[in-house]
C-alpha cells in the first residue's frame, strides 16, 4: 500500500531508466527537498544548525565523495582528512587573496583545486591495491597535514597557525564570518549538497559509474572487456576529491569559520568518514547520507542521554561513545555488510508485497 | 666533520631502536595475517589495552572506576593492593587469551568468507571498540609503567665509545633490553612455529587453510591461538613503548607506523617485518637529522609512508614477500 509500482506504466525508454523509476520514490525525494529547503530555514536555530544539520550536510558532501572513491570504485582511502584540508586552505587562500571573488566559486575552485592534488596521489593506485592502496593514501593525509602546518604561505603567516574565514556574503547577506545568520549558512551548504549528490547519483549511473563498478569488482576482467583502467580510476580519484575538497572548504569557511589543521583535519576525520560509508552502505549515495545522519546524530544523542540526562562526566561519557561506535562497525559488517542502504532495500521489497507476501 | 659523522652514527642507532620497536608491533600484524589472513589494524590498540592492563592490574586499580563513580555517585579508585611484576604480566598474558577467544567468538567467526577489505574495517571497528573500552575501564590519563626495566643513558657504552673514539654514544639502556627481548622473541616464535604441534598446525592454516581443514586442523582454535600470540607481542611493545614514553593514547598510532613497516617487509614475512621495522626507524631518524632543517622538521610523521609509497612502486609485494599473481 505504502510503496506500489502497480499501475505504473512507463511508455518510453526514459521514463524506464529515470534515476526514481517509481512514482512513490520520486515524490518523497521532492517532498524532502521541498521541506529541507521550503520550511526547515524557518524553524531552524543555532542549536539546530551548529549541532546536527551543518555537520550532517558536509559530512554528507564528505561521505559521497569517499563513496565514489571507495563504494564505486573499490579503491580504500585512507586520506579523506587530508584532501579535506586541501580544500579548505585553498578556500582560504581564495578568498583572502581575491576578497571580490564570489564564494560559491571559491567554494568551487577549492574543489577543483583538491581534485587535482586527489589526481597525483591517485597514481599510485595504478599499480598497487587494497591494503597497499590505503596505505598509499595514508601518506598523502600525514604528509598534507604536515605541509599545512609546516608552509607558513598556507595560513598567511598568522601567528596561531590558525585559518580564520574572512567575512562574505551572497545577496547581500553574510554567509562566512561571524554575522552569518545560521539559515544562510544551512541554505549555503545544502544547495552545495543538493546539488552535489545529484550530480554523483547520475554520473554513479551513467558509463563512467559503470566503469567504475567494473574496476571495483575485478580490475583485470574489466580491462579485457574495455574499461581503461587508467582512465577509471583517476577519474574516480578526482571526482571524489573533488566533493572531499568542497566538503571541506565548506567545513572551514561556512561551519567551522577557523581551524587548525591536524585538530580539524587529522586522521580520526579519515576514519569517520569511512564509518560513514560502511556503515550507510558501500555504492550507493543515499547510503552517504544514511551514514553521515547516523554518525552525526549518535554523539548528540549519547552525549544529551548519558551527561545530560544521566549526568556522567564527559570523559566517560567519550569512551562509551568510542565502545558503541567501534561495536556498531562490527555489528554492521557481520550483520548487514551493505549497510543502512540495503537496509532500506530490503524493506521497500518487503513493502511491496505487504500485506500479502507470496512466500512464507 | 668527523664530530657531524659520530653524531649521524649516534642517530641511526637510535633509529635502529625505535625500528625494533615498530618490528615488534609489525610482527603481530604478520602473526596474523599469515595464519587468518586478517590485517588486523586493532594491533596497535591491542598493545595499548595490554599496557593499560598491566599497569591498571599492578597498582589494584578498581575496573570501570569512572563509570561505576558516574552511575552510583561513589568515590572508589584503588583496591589498595600493588602486585608484584610478574604475577601482573601473567594475569595480563590471561586478561589477552581470553580477549583472544571473544574476538573470535564474535567478530571473526561470523566473517569468514568476507572479503579482505571487510574484515581489515572490523578490525578498525574492533580498535575503537578496545579503544573505549580500555579508558573507560583503566581511565585516560598518561601512566607510567614500572616493572623494573633499565632506564636512562648507558654508561658503559659511552665510557667504551669515549675511550675509542673520543666522541661518547648516547644510548639508552632500556633501547638495548627492547632490542634483545625483540630477539629473543623471534627466536621463541621460529623455534614454536618450527618444532611444536601447534606451530606446525599454524604453519599449515597459513599455508592453505582447506588443505588445513581437511587434515582435521580446526580453524577456529588456530585462531584463538593466532590472536593469543599477537595478543602476547602485544604487551611486549606495549611494555617497551610504555617505559619509554608513558602509556596514553599516542601509543596506538603506532599501528599505523607499522603498516609503511609492513609494506616494506611484507605481510607474510616473519624477518620482513623485522628489517623494515629497522630500515624504517633508521630511515625516518637519518632523514629527519639530514634534510629536516631544510624543509622545517618534524618530517617523522610522513616519511615512513612516503618511502613505502615509493618503494611499493617498484615492488608491490614488499622485500620479502610472495610474488602476487593475479587471474581473471
Amino acid at each position: 500500500m505504502l510503496y506500489r509500482e502497480v499501475g505504473e506504466f512507463r511508455t518510453s525508454y526514459a521514463e524506464d531508466s529515470q534515476t526514481f523509476p517509481v512514482a512513490f520514490d520520486r515524490y518523497r525525494y521532492y517532498a524532502i527537498i521541498a521541506f529541507a529547503f521550503g520550511v526547515v530555514p524557518f524553524l531552524i536555530n543555532d542549536y539546530w544548525t551548529n549541532a546536527v544539520l551543518l555537520p550532517f550536510l558536509v559530512w554528507s558532501m564528505a561521505a559521497i565523495g569517499l563513496n565514489i572513491l571507495t563504494g564505486y570504485c573499490g579503491q580504500v582511502s585512507l586520506g579523506t582528512g587530508g584532501f579535506m584540508a586541501v580544500g579548505a586552505y585553498s578556500c582560504y587562500k581564495l578568498m583572502t587573496a581575491f576578497p571580490h571573488l564570489n564564494i560559491v566559486f571559491c567554494i568551487i575552485l577549492a574543489g577543483l583545486i583538491t581534485a587535482m592534488v586527489g589526481l597525483v596521489f591517485g597514481i599510485p593506485s595504478l599499480r598497487i591495491k587494497g591494503f597497499y592502496l590505503a596505505v598509499a593514501t595514508l601518506s598523502a593525509q600525514f604528509f598534507l597535514v604536515w605541509l599545512f602546518n609546516k608552509v607558513p604561505w598556507f595560513y598567511n603567516y598568522s601567528a596561531t597557525g590558525q585559518i580564520t574565514a574572512p567575512e562574505r556574503g551572497l545577496f547581500g547577506i553574510a554567509v562566512t564570518g561571524a554575522y552569518a545568520s545560521s539559515w544562510m549558512r544551512y541554505l549555503v551548504c545544502l544547495c552545495f549538497v543538493v546539488a552535489g549528490a545529484w550530480i554523483a547519483r547520475n554520473l554513479t549511473r551513467g558509463s563512467v559509474g559503470r566503469g567504475w563498478m567494473a574496476i571495483r569488482d575485478m580490475d583485470i576482467a574489466a580491462e579485457i572487456i574495455g574499461v581503461n583502467p587508467l582512465r577509471a580510476k583517476l577519474s574516480a580519484f578526482a571526482v571524489s576529491s573533488f566533493y572531499i575538497g568542497i566538503a571541506g572548504a565548506l567545513f572551514f569557511s561556512i561551519y567551522l569559520g577557523a581551524a587548525e589543521v591536524t585538530e580539524a583535519f587529522g586522521i580520526n576525520q579519515s576514519f569517520l568518514v569511512l564509518f560513514m560509508v560502511i556503515i550507510g552502505g558501500l555504492g550507493s549515495i543515499f547510503g552517504s547520507f544514511a551514514g553521515a545522519a547516523f554518525l552525526v546524530l549518535l554523539p548528540v544523542l549519547m552525549k544529551n542521554i548519558l551527561v545530560d540526562w544521566l549526568g556522567w562526566q564527559a570523559a566517560v561519557a567519550t569512551h562509551f561513545e568510542f565502545m558503541v561506535v567501534g561495536g556498531l562497525i562490527i555489528l554492521f559488517l557481520v550483520v548487514e555488510p551493505h549497510g543502512l542502504a540495503q537496509l532500506t532495500r530490503v524493506a521497500k521489497e518487503k513493502l511491496r508485497l505487504w500485506p500479502f507476501p507470496h512466500s512464507q | 666533520m668527523l664530530q657531524q659523522l659520530y653524531f649521524a652514527i649516534e642517530v641511526s642507532l637510535n633509529g635502529l631502536m625505535t625500528g625494533v620497536l615498530y618490528s615488534l608491533v609489525a610482527l603481530g600484524f604478520v602473526l596474523i595475517f599469515k595464519a587468518s589472513g586478517v590485517f588486523n589494524y586493532a594491533q596497535g590498540v591491542m598493545a595499548l589495552f595490554a599496557a593499560l592492563t598491566l599497569v591498571g592490574l599492578q597498582t589494584g586499580q578498581v575496573p570501570f572506576a569512572h563509570l561505576i563513580n558516574s552511575v552510583l555517585g561513589t568515590n572508589i579508585h584503588h583496591f589498595g593492593w600493588h602486585l608484584p611484576a610478574v604475577l601482573a604480566i601473567v594475569l595480563t598474558v590471561a586478561v589477552m587469551i581470553v580477549l583472544a577467544v571473544i574476538v573470535e567468538k564474535l567478530v571473526l567467526k561470523h566473517l569468514i568468507n568476507q572479503e579482505p577489505i571487510i574484515l581489515f574495517m572490523a578490525t578498525i571497528g574492533l580498535a575503537y571498540f578496545l579503544e573505549g573500552f580500555g579508558d573507560l575501564m583503566w581511565g585516560s590519563e598518561i601512566k607510567r609503567l614500572e616493572i623494573g626495566l633499565p632506564v636512562g643513558l648507558s654508561e658503559t657504552i659511552e665510557g667504551f665509545t669515549y675511550d675509542q673514539l673520543g666522541y661518547g654514544l648516547f644510548i639508552d639502556r632500556l633501547d638495548i633490553v627492547a632490542a634483545c627481548i625483540a630477539a629473543i622473541l623471534v627466536i621463541a616464535l621460529t623455534v614454536f612455529s618450527q618444532y611444536s604441534r601447534i606451530g606446525r598446525a599454524l604453519r599449515a592454516v597459513a599455508d592453505d587453510h582447506q588443505a588445513a581443514l581437511s587434515v582435521g586442523i580446526s580453524l577456529r582454535f588456530i585462531w584463538v591461538v593466532v590472536w593469543s600470540i599477537a595478543g602476547m607481542v602485544a604487551l611486549v611493545a606495549g611494555i617497551m613503548w610504555g617505559a619509554k614514553s608513558g602509556i596514553q593514547f599516542s601509543l596506538s598510532l603506532i599501528a599505523l607506523k607499522a603498516l609503511p613497516v609492513l609494506i616494506l617487509g611484507g605481510f607474510t614475512s616473519i624477518p620482513g617485518a623485522i628489517v623494515g621495522g629497522l630500515i624504517i626507524g633508521v630511515g625516518e631518524k637519518l632523514f629527519d637529522f639530514l634534510v629536516g632543517p631544510v624543509i622545517g622538521g618534524a618530517t617523522e610523521n610522513w616519511f615512513a609512508y612516503a618511502l613505502a609509497l615509493v618503494f611499493l612502486v617498484f615492488r608491490p609485494q614488499g622485500l620479502f614477500g610472495e610474488k602476487i599473481i593475479e587471474r581473471v
